[in-house]
């Protein structure tokens, strides 16, 4: 019996699989959504809020028992789940959803209901005391879940993070968090207690890349796999939203270069703008 | 409980309807197919310090295309929030003005807000619930829209509806529209997309709101907020901003500051240039920075990665000065200038003077 283990903490990190930040979309045929039939990785944001866990683990040691990455999506996010434990997490979840995204994607408030469950499934084997994810995802840009789970489980928010302390020692259950917060006009700085949910912005770290033999470690990690059916959702998950149209944005007349400083100026003074 | 002194929605619905009637005063509706009376609208009042926020100003005017009745939630400390209120009440096409008072509200953290604005929604039947899309909007909505079990809609850049809402994804690189379902939408609004309401030429009335508890799960510390006498980004005319190609935060304060001053123009900076720390993160323009659309943007040593111009591409007019003849940012740019910026940039401020 480890009677530490009380105090010890595990880190949820909610993963979202997305199009490449570097590619460059094209609206799908059928005006639905996007091409889908390019380059997908693990959405950026998402990739701080794994290094910021392992890193927590690194800084901290024993405090952290267990980082577990969780994902909800189609087949292939299992990929982006072995990234995540490539990077240092030590366990996986994938709610696996039937491959069809694109014409019907989940939307924040289903995936955070999703999360939730997930949160309280976990709890089962050792209970979750801090969610670390990111601010918002680069394909839909909504920047809802984590906030919308926080609410959800009633837990303290920290959004838009760039800094995480714990002033009062390490990491434990009911230990204080400061956080520095990525405000309009600067930064804002708030204080906490375990567990809360905090999203994370990109000033937070640098992830690192995963390394070949971790890459080959991480294919012996656990790794469970849930549909809606095992977590009760089937029925509660209902899109809210339907899409009507996607297109592309209005085009612009861009590309008229200018020979020199002198023709930049009269061109301003003639539209205008100086 | 909530304020008891507030009406069930239906009376004042019923109020509304009959005074319309009598005075046969044109509905101002934005949608000829939506029903009267349809749209009962909620709306965050961000403030700070007593002066609203802009993207808050912009919402209110995408509330107004909603038609229907314009509520006004403002919340704050106990000191200022009745001076706050009598601003709010200003503000055109507003029918009342909801204060709520608490020391716990005026640094707008989400655990209190969040349920006093599902409890204020619940109670009055509010089909619509929106306010900026700023940092503070960002926070609280999201939350209270899970607590109100709506799937909220963010930064919309255009209503076609009651129901229908327009909002780019992808970074911009897409625009969808989409129909929701929800018995409560829940949204904010990207500033740069609706034109600033005025602040004067209304007259609600207030009402105080009082929630029976205010749940403080996060507690606020200090804000460091960058001081700056230019004028502020978000809202700027023009903005002037600089890349990685200025090396150094001395050469940003040397050539990008002076040119700004000069057009009387807010500085911006690219994701590179406030990595390598050349200029404040909050100066950043891009999908995960600021979304901007001045008049004038002025982009020097940057080359447009498409998370850059995500923030950007709405500028009415853009100018790029760049040494790299294909950087990307001249196929958005209406003029472009192939130049070295330590040359260039001195000489546009020398002659602009």
């Amino acid at each position: 019996m480890r009677a530490s283990l009380v105090n010890q903490l595990r880190v949820l990190v909610p993963v979202k699989r997305t199009i490449d930040y570097a590619v460059k979309i094209r609206v799908a045929s059928d005006g639905k959504g996007v091409d889908q039939n390019v380059k997908f990785s693990m959405n950026p944001f998402d990739e701080i809020a794994v290094e910021e866990a392992v890193r927590l683990r690194e800084k901290y040691k024993d405090a952290i028992t267990k980082i577990t990455v969780v994902s909800v999506g189609p087949p292939k996010t299992a990929d982006v789940l072995r990234t995540a434990l490539a990077m240092g997490a030590d366990d996986a979840i994938h709610v696996e959803v039937p491959d069809k995204a694109a014409a019907n994607p989940l939307e924040p408030l289903g995936v955070s209901k999703i999360l939730n469950e997930i949160v309280k499934k976990a709890g089962e084997e050792e209970e979750v005391g801090l969610i670390i994810m990111g601010k918002q995802a680069i394909d839909d840009d909504a920047s809802q879940t984590g906030q919308m789970l926080a609410g959800l489980l009633n837990w303290p928010q920290a959004t838009y993070a760039s800094k995480l302390e714990f002033p009062s020692g390490k990491p434990e259950k009911g230990a204080e968090a400061q956080v520095t917060r990525e405000i309009d006009g600067g930064l804002g700085i708030v204080k906490t207690k375990l567990p809360f949910v905090m999203t994370t912005d990109l000033r937070l770290n640098e992830p690192r890349y995963a390394s070949l033999p971790n890459i080959m470690k991480a294919k012996k990690k656990p790794f469970k796999k849930f549909t809606l059916k095992d977590l009760g959702l089937e029925d509660q998950i209902k899109p809210r939203q339907e899409i009507l149209k996607v297109a592309e944005p209005p085009k612009r007349q861009g590309g008229a270069k200018v020979e020199n400083v002198d023709e930049l100026i009269s061109k301003l003074k003639e539209a205008g703008r100086i | 409980m909530i304020a008891t002194t507030m009406l069930p929605r239906v009376a004042l619905r019923s109020a509304c309807t009959a005074c319309t009637a009598r005075t046969a005063l044109p509905l101002r509706r934005g949608f000829t197919t939506s029903r009267v009376d349809l749209a009962n609208t909620l709306i965050f009042l961000e403030h700070k310090k007593g002066n609203f926020a802009a993207a808050t100003l912009s919402a209110l005017t995408a509330a107004q295309k909603l038609g229907g009745d314009i509520d006004a939630l403002v919340v704050a400390d106990e000191a200022s929030a009745s001076q706050v209120a009598e601003k709010a009440a200003k503000l055109p096409g507003l029918k009342k003005v909801l204060v709520a008072k608490h020391a716990d509200f005026a640094n707008n953290l989400s655990e209190p807000l969040a349920p006093l604005i599902k409890q204020i929604v619940e109670s009055n039947s509010y089909t619509h619930v929106c306010t900026g899309h700023t940092a503070v909007g960002r926070d609280i909505f999201p939350r209270a829209a899970a607590l109100l079990d709506s799937s909220q809609i963010s930064d919309i850049i255009g209503l076609e509806g009651e129901d229908t809402f327009v909002r780019p994804i992808y970074a911009g690189n897409a625009i969808a529209t989409l129909k929701s379902s929800d018995k409560v939408k829940v949204f904010t609004v990207r500033g740069t997309a609706f034109d600033a309401a005025a602040q004067e030429g209304g007259s609600a009335t207030t009402e105080e709101v009082k929630p029976d508890s205010v749940e403080s799960l996060t507690q606020f510390v200090e804000e460091k907020v960058s001081e700056s006498s230019r004028p502020d980004l978000a809202t700027a005319p023009r903005v002037v901003s600089g890349g990685r190609a200025l090396k150094s935060a001395d050469n940003f304060v040397k050539y990008i500051e002076p040119l700004a001053d000069s057009l009387n123009a807010a500085v911006g900076a690219s994701r590179a240039a406030v990595d390598a720390g050349y200029a404040d993160n909050a100066l950043q323009v891009g999908q995960t920075g600021k979304i901007i659309a001045p008049e004038l943007y002025v982009a020097i040593g940057i080359s447009g990665a498409i998370q850059h111009l995500a923030g950007m591409k709405d500028s009415k007019t853009i100018v790029a000065i760049n040494k790299d003849a294909d950087a990307p940012i001249f196929q958005v740019a209406d003029l472009g200038l192939v130049a070295d910026l330590y040359e260039a940039v001195p000489e546009l401020l020398e002659k602009i003077k």
